[in-house]
């Protein structure tokens, strides 16, 4: 082969690698991006009613309810200016407690966001920045009380 | 008063690293002798005061000294000896103090160990290791001091975060932070490269045991992390795509690519450019690293509490390496000139293909890694990546990669003789591909997912494949040189981590379940029995103990006690999984909550061959570490080679 040919060849390589590599990630990137919404924004219905996405929120004080002797659970996620209703169905989180910033994974149906996963962050001062900043949000604050 | 001194020691450290960072460089672009010779000593020194900096704060930690801020947010009267020292890096400011520690001592060991090199190469070298050092160095002074006093003192401190008491990650910190600065080594050496206009076998040959040294460390330091995960954060799970873990991946992908590269580039002289740029990019991975676990921009349980004034530095600092680096790269790199090609079937081709997978890996995890943080600087949605994305983007070059792997190995350099191994090779794919199908379908009882037999049948053919030429060797009496030795068991690793992967990914069985006490439930063939519970003390946390007898049949397999415990000051709730390991599976019980009714919800879960996970990433350790060791590799000094004499050092291969 001739360094002029070999030269191409490689230069082909590369670009269909990178091609491929692109195209690969693309297709991945498509199925499987999840978006994150607060509750307020849900109660807009802004969130998508037919895919998956994640919610971030305070658990409100007194919602957590469990179907005893089951694995189910409901309670409520709040940004202080409205408040969506979740449930969930297996172990949760060490940490996850009310008045516990946490983020939820999981669909809407009528209404209720069922989970598939609920993530409470491992200190229990720390507040996920989605939650902090959206209960900065105007209107948030008059709720706190 | 004892604080302060640490301070002044960071202060002290500084101003030599400054000298180090001057005098070694410029001492180098000089010619001057003089000056370079300050840098060795200004090592030793930076050395001395980072590591005196350290032991103060160890002290601090050990006396319980509340009124330093850093011990009293991460320390406690409770708190046992063992977690006191490993608090000192249990948070920002001491690790950013550990980074630095393990960079001087990174810095010292290179000066002690490469007295056989150019002079003006090694002060350039320890030049750029001084820059770096500087760099961090002014950053803890400036924004982040472990030695902030709180004034009045606390009465006690809020104590360690529990999940950070464990064995496992009182060692995860230094191990990977020593890979992570590690790569600093294989930087330095590029850049002096860069800077001298000189890149020859010998360059190749110096760099390579650092870089497998780093490598090493990065190995350990991410297998103890994901073990550490298994049983203390993800109930079971080993491995989160974490964007943390990411960040530790990233690095350990670029610094597998530029040891192969630097393979290549030593024995033939070839991909010189390409070796020069993934080692900046491997160092580019650590700083990124680095800036995204800091700045606190990451949403994770390792991101500290953030800071924006911290997240600028670092970005600083992250920008200014990459781009003086690539400047470098962009002038120097037309001169260095690769000598000589090969054929398209030749062990460099292979490397080829390994480096273009590896960096490919890397990249798309990239992309995952900072996409929504563009997303989200953008405005456009808050969005996250999750792990079937990077699955995806993982596996699609890591299949290729391992099929390649078994094969390649036994290429020849320029043009490969794989006939000599051919019949060996198709034997053993045949042995591997019926030994795959037969553990799926009979050990397991059926094919798993489809790329299950192909999975065991690869990592049964790599480890047959890497054992030849040790095998060979040894039946002729001879011993392979030990960089060949450890390739093969690095490369025996690779298959030894495949088969727990594949094991546990394709079987493994995980539910959760509400028992009362004397109830049980079964998976796969155990039955896990709920026995009661029973209230037990720690030093600083109370825990409910549950027993949980596992049997198999009428054969008592394993009681098993788990926890849920209570830390004293933290007031957080802990799960301390019951596991029970064999040779070819963990049996894992992690207790829930209370559900009422005396009923408890726990997981319970059956992982076939997850063990081999980290025993595979612990034979590619062993194997870079029996690399290290060969003789190759050690600069000696000997009489018609006048060591200290600029320029002289360099052998011929």
């Amino acid at each position: 082969m001739t360094p002029r040919r070999k030269r191409l060849l490689a230069v082909l390589a590369i670009v269909a690698g990178v091609g491929l590599a692109t195209a690969v990630a693309i297709k991945a990137f498509d199925n499987n991006l999840s978006y994150f919404y607060d509750p307020s924004q849900v109660a807009d219905g802004k969130a998508p009613g037919d895919k998956s996405f994640r919610i971030g929120g305070m658990v409100t004080q007194g919602s957590v309810a469990r179907t005893p002797g089951t694995l189910e659970v409901h309670f409520v996620l709040t940004d202080f200016a409205h408040s969506v209703p979740v449930s969930y169905t297996g172990l949760l989180p060490d940490l996850f407690r009310e008045g516990q910033g946490i983020i939820a994974h999981g669909r809407l149906r009528d209404g209720v966001f069922v989970a598939d996963e609920v993530l409470a962050k491992h200190d229990e001062k720390y507040t996920p920045p989605e939650v902090a900043k959206s209960m900065k949000r105007p209107g948030a604050a008059e709720g706190r009380t | 008063m004892i604080p302060e001194l640490g301070t002044l020691a960071l202060v002290l450290a500084l101003l030599l690293a400054t000298a180090q960072a001057f005098f070694g460089l410029a001492g180098a672009h000089r010619n001057r002798e003089s000056w370079m010779a300050v840098a060795t000593p200004a090592v030793a020194g930076v050395w001395v005061f980072v590591t005196f900096a350290f032991g103060i704060l160890a002290y601090s930690f050990v006396v319980h000294d509340f009124s330093v801020q850093y011990v009293a947010a991460n320390s406690n009267s409770e708190l046992p000896l063992l977690y006191r020292i490993a608090a000192v890096w249990g948070a920002h400011e001491g690790s950013l103090l550990l980074w630095i520690e393990l960079l001087a001592t990174w810095a010292l060991l290179v000066a002690a160990l490469s007295g056989g090199l150019p002079i003006a190469f090694r002060a350039r070298v320890l030049g750029v290791l001084g820059m770096i050092g500087v760099g961090f160095l002014l950053f803890t002074l400036l924004t982040s001091s472990p030695f902030a006093r709180l004034i009045p003192a606390a009465q006690d401190g809020a104590d360690l975060n529990p999940l950070l008491q464990d064995p496992a990650l009182a060692a995860h910190p230094p191990m990977l932070y020593m890979g992570y600065v590690g790569t600093s080594v294989a930087f330095a050496f590029a850049v002096a490269a860069m800077l001298s206009g000189k890149l020859d076998a010998a360059w190749a040959r110096w760099t390579r045991p650092w870089t497998v040294a780093a490598w090493v460390c990065l190995t350990v330091g991410i297998a103890l992390g994901s073990w550490w995960a298994y049983y203390v954060l993800g109930w079971g799970g080993w491995w989160f795509w974490d964007p943390v873990e990411n960040a530790s991946f990233m690095p350990w992908l670029a610094t597998t690519a530029l040891i192969h590269s630097l393979a290549v580039t030593e024995k033939r002289g070839l991909f010189k450019s390409w070796t020069l740029l993934l080692a900046v990019f491997a160092f580019s991975l650590s700083l990124l690293g680095t800036f995204l676990v800091r700045s606190g921009v990451l949403v994770s349980v390792h991101a500290f509490a953030s800071d924006p004034s911290r997240g600028l530095f670092i970005l600083a600092l992250l920008l200014f390496f990459i781009v003086g680096s690539l400047t470098l790269f962009a002038i120097r790199a037309p001169t260095l000139r690769s000598e000589g090609g090969f054929e398209l079937v030749s062990r460099e081709s292979f490397l080829l293909l390994n480096n273009a997978l590896l960096v490919a890996a890397a990249c798309l995890i990239l992309v995952g890694e900072l996409w929504p943080l563009l997303m989200d600087a953008f405005d456009l949605g808050k969005i996250s990546v999750g792990p079937p994305y990077y699955n995806m983007v993982f596996l699609v070059p890591m299949v290729p990669l391992v099929l390649l792997l078994g094969v390649g190995m036994h290429a020849g350099w320029r043009r490969a003789l794989l006939k000599s191994r051919q019949r060996i090779l198709l034997t053993l794919a045949g042995v591997a591909a019926v030994l795959g199908i037969l553990i799926a379908l009979v050990g397991y009882g059926g094919p798993g997912t489809p790329l299950t037999i192909i999975c065991f049948a690869t990592a049964l053919f790599i480890m047959a494949s890497a054992l030849i030429e040790p095998i060979e060797q040894w039946r002729r009496g001879q011993t392979l040189p030990r960089a060949a030795l450890g390739m093969a068991i690095a490369h025996f690793g690779v298959g030894v981590w495949m088969m727990g992967v594949t094991g546990v990914v394709s079987y493994k069985v995980e539910k959760d379940v509400s028992l009362a006490p004397g109830e049980s439930a079964t998976i796969g063939g155990y039955t896990f029995k709920y026995e009661g519970s029973r209230q037990v003390d720690g030093p600083n946390y109370e825990a409910l103990e549950a027993k949980v007898v596992i049997s198999r049949g009428d054969k008592l397999i394993a009681e098993l006690p788990t926890q849920k415990r209570t830390y004293r000051v933290q007031k957080n709730p802990m799960t301390h999984a019951g596991i029970d390991v064999a040779w070819n599976r963990d049996l894992f019980v992690a207790l829930g909550d209370d559900l009422g009714g005396g009923k408890w919800s726990m997981r319970v879960q059956y992982k076939p061959l997850v063990r081999y996970i980290w025993l595979g990433a612990v034979v590619m350790a062993i194997g870079g570490l029996v690399a290290i060791l060969d003789k190759r590799y050690r600069v000696r000094r000997t009489a018609d080679e006048p060591a200290l004499a600029p320029g002289a050092a360099r052998k011929t291969v």
